[in-house]
Formats: C-alpha cells, sequence, structure tokens
C-alpha cells in the first residue's frame, strides 16, 4: 500500500529530534484525529540552517514529516514557503488517497513553525499573509 | 523471508491440514451436486449431511437445525432481516449492542431506514452489557435481541446464558453473533435459549466462505436466498461441498481439543500481557481480563498510533491488527474502543494480538523482545511523549 520512498523514510526518518531554543516551531493535528506533527527550525540569514521533526501518526503521517524536513533543509524562507503538500507527495512517490492529509499536514506544520518565526522575529513574510496557524486544517483534503 | 509470526487468528486462521485432506475429494472425485439423484450426488449429500451433524454437535444443537451460508456476514444479516420481516407483524423493536460487529450494525441501521427502530445498549469500560439496560429496553414491539457471544476487537465475552432467560422470559427472539466464540468457548445453544446463531468456518482453521446459521425449530424467519431447494428452502444454491465438509472437519477438531486449546491460549495471552504490562509503560488492556476469549490480547499504547506500531512490527514479521482510523479508513477509531470510553487519541494507540493453535511460546518470547523495542522508537518520534519522558505525568 505503501511507496518503497514512504517505508524508507517511515523506517529511517530523517531529522526526528528537537531544537533547543528553536528559532521557529509549529505544532500542527491534532490526537484525537490521530496525528500531530511538530516542526522546530534554526533559522541563519533567512536560511533554514537546521529542521527537526517530532510525529505522532501513521506511517504516512512520519514519512511525510521526514521527507517534508529534508526539503527545507538548508533552504532558503522564501523557498520553504513555497513547499506544497503535492510536491511532499510527489517526493514520496505517491501516498494512498486516503493518506493525502498527511501530505496537507506537512505543509502546514512548516507553513506553522515559519509563522512562528516570523512572529517571534516581528517580520511579515511572503506567502504567509493569510496564514492561520489555528485553522485546523486536519483532513483538509481538497487542498491537493 | 525472516521469521514470521502470526498473531491475528481472530482475523483468520490457517486451515489444518486434517480439514484440508477432509476437503481434497470434493473438488475433484466427488465433485457431485448434491440435488442430483445419482451416486455422485449422493456422495455431496451425505458429505453435507457429515458436516451439517459436526457443525451441530460442536453447539449442542440438531442437525436440521443448522443452515450454511457462504460465512458469519451473511448469517448475520439473514438472522436480522429475516427475523425483522418476519415478525414485523408482532413489533419492530430490536435490541443489540454498541460494540456489534459491521455485520450486525450496519443491517440495523438499513432497517432503522426501513420502518424499524433499533436500541444500542451502552456497555461497561471491560465491554459488558448491562443486563438491567437490556430488561428496560424490552418493549411490547421488541421482536429480536441480537447480542455478541463474544467481541472480535476486545474479547470481552457477554452473559449470554442470562440474556438467553431474559430473552425467554419475554417471548423475544434471541440471536446471537458467536463467529469469534466458536470453538473457544463452550457452547450449548439449547443450555444458553439462544434461537439464533451465526458462526463461520475460517475463524476455527477451516475454509474461507463457509459459514452457518443455528435457527431454532419453530422459529419464524424468511428464507434469505430464493430459487432452489437447499438449506430446506431457506437458502438456495448449490451447496458449497468441500466448504461444509472441511467446516465440519474443524468444528469436529475444535470440540476434540476445545480443553486443551482453551487451557494452551490462555496460558500464552497472559504470558503476553503480563510480559508487556512488564516490560513497558503507558499500557491498557482493553477488554474484561477474566471474560474474554482465550487468545485474545488487546492493548493501548499511549502517545502512538497503531498503524505505525503494525508497520513496525509487520517489518519484523509480526502480524497483528489495531482499532485506530488509519487501518480503517475512517477518521475515527474503531467503535469499540469508543463504547468502552477509551478517548480518540488513546484508542488510536491500540494493538490487537489474538493467538492461535500454532502459536508456541518462543513466538510470544519474540514479541516481547521486539515490541518494546518498536514503542519505544515510535515514541521517541510522538510529540505527546515529550512531556511525560521528565515524569511530568
Amino acid at each position: 500500500m505503501y511507496t518503497e520512498k514512504v517505508m524508507d523514510h517511515f523506517t529511517n526518518p530523517r531529522n526526528v529530534g528537537e531544537i533547543e531554543n528553536a528559532d521557529g516551531v509549529g505544532q500542527v493535528g491534532n490526537a484525537k484525529c490521530g496525528d500531530i506533527m511538530k516542526i522546530y527550525l534554526k533559522v541563519e540569514n533567512d536560511i533554514i540552517e537546521d529542521v527537526k521533526f517530532k510525529t505522532f501518526g501513521c506511517g504516512s503521517a512520519i514519512a511525510s514529516s521526514s521527507i517534508a524536513t529534508e526539503m527545507i533543509k538548508g533552504k532558503s524562507i522564501k523557498d520553504a514557503i513555497k513547499v506544497t503538500n503535492k510536491a511532499v507527495v510527489e517526493a514520496l512517490e505517491g501516498l494512498p488517497p486516503q493518506k493525502i492529509h498527511c501530505s496537507v499536514l506537512a505543509e502546514q506544520a512548516i507553513k506553522s513553525a515559519l509563522y512562528d518565526y516570523a512572529q517571534k522575529h516581528n517580520i511579515q513574510l511572503e506567502g504567509l499573509e493569510d496564514f492561520d496557524p489555528n485553522e485546523d486544517h486536519h483532513h483538509d483534503e481538497e487542498a491537493e | 523471508m525472516n521469521k514470521r509470526v502470526y498473531l491475528d487468528y481472530s482475523a483468520t486462521t490457517p486451515v489444518k491440514k486434517e480439514v484440508l485432506d477432509a476437503m481434497y475429494p470434493y473438488f475433484d472425485e466427488k465433485f457431485g451436486n448434491a440435488s442430483s439423484i445419482y451416486s455422485y450426488g449422493r456422495e455431496a449429500k451425505q458429505a453435507i449431511d457429515l458436516g451439517r451433524q459436526n457443525v451441530a454437535r460442536l453447539i449442542g444443537a440438531q442437525a436440521d437445525e443448522i443452515y450454511f451460508t457462504a460465512g458469519g456476514s451473511e448469517a448475520d444479516n439473514w438472522a436480522i432481516k429475516g427475523i425483522a420481516y418476519a415478525n414485523k407483524e408482532k413489533g419492530n423493536h430490536i435490541i443489540t449492542t454498541k460494540i456489534e460487529h459491521h455485520a450486525v450494525l450496519h443491517v440495523c441501521e438499513y432497517l432503522e431506514k426501513n420502518g424499524f427502530e433499533v436500541t444500542y445498549l451502552d456497555v461497561d469500560e471491560d465491554g459488558l452489557i448491562d443486563l438491567e439496560d437490556l430488561k428496560k429496553a424490552i418493549t411490547d414491539q421488541t421482536i429480536l435481541i441480537s447480542i455478541m457471544f463474544a467481541n472480535n476487537e476486545i474479547g470481552t465475552i457477554q452473559p449470554i446464558e442470562e440474556i438467553g432467560k431474559i430473552a425467554k422470559e419475554n417471548k423475544i427472539y434471541f440471536h446471537t453473533d458467536a463467529v469469534q466464540a466458536l470453538g473457544n468457548v463452550e457452547i450449548d445453544v439449547k443450555k444458553l435459549n439462544i434461537d439464533l446463531m451465526s458462526v463461520s468456518a475460517h475463524k476455527i482453521y477451516g475454509p474461507k466462505g463457509i459459514g452457518a446459521l443455528y435457527i431454532k425449530k419453530g422459529v419464524k424467519i424468511h428464507s434469505f436466498i430464493h430459487g432452489g431447494a437447499q438449506e430446506k428452502r431457506r437458502r438456495a444454491g448449490t451447496e458449497n461441498t468441500s466448504g461444509i465438509i472441511g467446516f465440519g472437519k474443524a468444528c469436529e477438531l475444535a470440540l476434540e481439543n476445545m480443553d486443551n486449546h482453551i487451557e494452551k491460549l490462555i496460558k500464552l495471552r497472559e504470558k503476553l500481557i503480563n510480559g508487556i504490562i512488564e516490560k513497558i509503560d503507558y499500557v491498557r488492556i482493553n477488554g474484561h481480563r477474566e471474560k474474554r476469549l482465550p487468545g485474545n490480547a488487546n492493548i493501548v499504547f499511549e502517545f502512538i498510533e497503531g498503524e505505525s506500531l503494525l508497520l513496525s512490527l509487520d517489518l519484523v514479521g509480526i502480524a497483528g491488527s489495531s482499532g485506530s482510523a488509519c487501518t480503517s479508513g475512517s477518521l475515527d477509531p474503531s467503535h469499540v474502543l469508543m463504547a468502552i470510553g477509551l478517548p480518540h487519541e488513546i484508542a488510536h494507540g491500540s494493538l490487537r494480538l489474538t493467538i492461535g493453535d500454532f502459536t508456541t511460546e518462543e513466538d510470544i518470547d519474540y514479541v516481547l523482545e521486539q515490541l518494546p523495542k518498536i514503542v519505544e522508537r515510535l515514541r521517541q518520534m510522538s510529540p505527546l511523549y515529550e512531556n511525560v519522558k521528565g515524569g511530568q505525568k
């Protein structure tokens, strides 16, 4: 049911953990629905120097978080904001239809962490003007 | 393939060698249609009679009270719809529980759309119904009580004898889905006052695609499949001869081995449950601790999600199942775990391991060696576990 890529990221997830004194932290999803993603960012000169994640969820939630961290590590904030759930699905070489929401969560987790970074540093980030960190993006399957 | 351990006997069981041997001749050598009068037909007819006797013997019924179906779900559908429509002049009310198999629940929901009323009884935290609730739910319109013998997820065994007594006193038909209980609990339909009972072969080392509905003599029920004289015109269609003989053989073996089987399974189950409790923190055992199926262990591991647990177990060759939403394709965790009062976030982390006749002590040792590592790895990844590690919980 899962691609090799998903299984690879599930069995060997990249960037698991926490960052102390992170520059931005984002958490999305809720335990009630069965998945929570938390992303920690370390940002220097608008570049994401380091990123870690913690996820409570199914195999595809863990794989989506893992690959999402890989996709933004070393990238500029500007590029990180542009990561879509579709890009996450493509990077994983596909997700089953009922698991697309996991990729949505991954996109939202990145945005949420960047939003937190922007708030802390009192800056506006292009592409996050309409972002609402408290909105329940969960299972928003039309977002693809 | 590396080591594999199958612990999902409640999902299905392997067919035993003796069962397969009994079935083989009915595919080629004795392939006749039981409705034919020549020798080929008579051979098949004899096999069906024998199968029927064997199934009847395991549950204390008479052979002519056993009606073969394509499985447990069909038997449930037949029992409930057949009773509802045949007795609708008497009343339109059905009583069942919130933890039934979907083959019962979805039929009840269907009937609700067609003029019937259904009461879904609550269960307590162990999964047991309250007999007083049952008595109170009965009205002069009640025509059927359908309560499962033992639950497929948490293994809890209901007070069937008491339910049968209440049904009898109130002259209401009593159906029980005994798919999980068959072969794992002693069943005597007469002593337990059961009017209808669903059973299935593939849960007791028989083949898939064959089950039966026990219908007590005199019960007023509609036919399920029209179009032939098979099963006394109540369930038409050429009989699944090999399946029936196989089901019969599986029942015969189950009856012979019942005591040993139960004793062995309980021993392994307790070893598994106690080992898990000893080695892993933040676990809870679902279902009644004693009134449960001998082979059923249902455990919740807090802070992790069931599907990732199953995937991880599969990677080391262990096969189990979960009540997590992610394994069911829906967004809610299992209705059974909800009904026993588990919060959503906890129900997502459930694991069902079910033990059977081919499970060994070594299998359990292997699980007890692998499971703690897997749970710990997933917890290390879980944001829910962060606050717990420092002993803050």
